[in-house]
């Protein structure tokens, strides 16, 4: 496991009160780990505290499974 | 000091732990205030209970704003928990997205009416309901914003919203002042919170007050609380009707600091 996706799940665990296990690249967001609109956001602006850059809302629209959030972190964040 | 001791609070607009209410919330709570909470929706509930927890808060209530039966309701269970009240916080806005980014000029009939009614409404409906438990006088107060008074970019119908605010705070602070009721708004500069992510450009709103505010910097959400504190505590007693800047000094500009390549 990347060290992105060590800090990610971790947020995600915390964040929406899933199961590490469940926190695989494959997972999409709002259909298998069951987040709301609210919750988006709240991943959103988390992961950007944690990795200190920002995700615009057009972007933060397209990540919609663990796997395209990491993707993101790692190659697109403007930091 | 504690400066609340024996006051109790009713708060409404608690959303996670970076909304400007969680840090009033938190100064009331160390200075001796009894709290109350109040969520919006039901998405909420399970944000705002473990905050409550923190505190020690038992009286989490749902209420939705723009049925005025459930405020009825709301303020009839607050009675009935706490006997009389002495603080109301209104940290209530809403709007469109689609309201706050574009042009002004674009704003629909119906989401005027909304942003107006929920953000605006509310704290007369509030207030007035608050009224009759505050016998011994009290403090409301609501959060607004320098788009209030000045165009800021994208922020649109809710800087129409924050005017009213405003200017609904001097009519119930004239109305109520008779009672011992007072009533002030505080004007918050740029603080990332859930609700703030609805309005597009807001990392420039932070980095923009950042850079030219007198304090070189923005506020967070404890500096919004201890001033609360201030305008629910007896310190203030004499203060009512007014718009407190926590801004680290933004509002007083006139012109920003002229890039140094003109010289």
């Amino acid at each position: 496991m990347s060290d992105t996706q060590t800090r990610i799940t971790a947020i995600i665990v915390d964040l929406l009160g899933v199961d590490e296990e469940q926190v695989v690249p494959e997972a999409r967001f709002r259909e298998d780990l069951e987040a709301d609109s609210l919750d988006l956001v709240e991943l959103i602006m988390a992961f950007e505290e944690e990795f200190g850059g920002e995700i615009s809302d057009d972007e933060a629209q397209k990540i919609t499974t663990v796997g395209e959030a990491i993707y993101y972190i790692d190659h697109r964040m403007a930091v | 000091m504690k400066l609340l001791e024996g006051k109790k609070a009713l708060i409404f607009g608690i959303a996670n732990k970076n909304s400007i209410a969680w840090g009033i919330a938190q100064t009331l709570h160390e200075h001796g205030a009894q709290l109350a909470f109040s969520y919006g929706f039901e998405q909420l509930e399970k944000r705002v209970r473990p905050l409550a927890e923190q505190l020690g808060v038992e009286f989490v209530e749902e209420c939705n704003i723009e049925d005025d039966a459930q405020i009825e309701h709301i303020f009839q269970k607050v009675g009935d928990h706490f006997g009389n009240l002495d603080i109301l916080v209104h940290a209530i806005a809403h709007a469109k997205r689609e309201d706050l980014d574009g042009r002004f000029v674009d704003t629909s009939r119906d989401g005027f009416r909304l942003a107006l009614d929920i953000s605006v409404y509310s704290l007369v409906s509030l207030t007035r309901a608050a009224v009759p438990l505050m016998s011994n006088g009290g403090s409301v107060l609501c959060l607004t914003y320098y788009g209030a008074e000045k165009v800021v970019p994208h922020y649109n119908v809710m800087g129409v919203a924050k005017a009213a605010l405003e200017a609904s705070t001097r009519y119930l602070a004239a109305d109520l002042g008779p009672q011992n009721i007072r009533v002030n708004a505080i004007s918050a500069g740029p603080i990332k919170t859930l609700s703030a992510s609805g309005i597009a450009g807001f990392r420039k709103m932070l980095r923009y007050t950042e850079e030219r505010a007198p304090l070189r910097r923005n506020v967070d959400q404890r500096e919004v609380g201890q001033t609360a504190l201030w305008l629910c505590s007896d310190l203030s007693s004499g203060v009512t009707g007014e718009i407190i800047y926590v801004d680290a000094g933004y509002h007083i500009l006139g012109m920003p600091e002229p890039p140094e390549k003109w010289e």
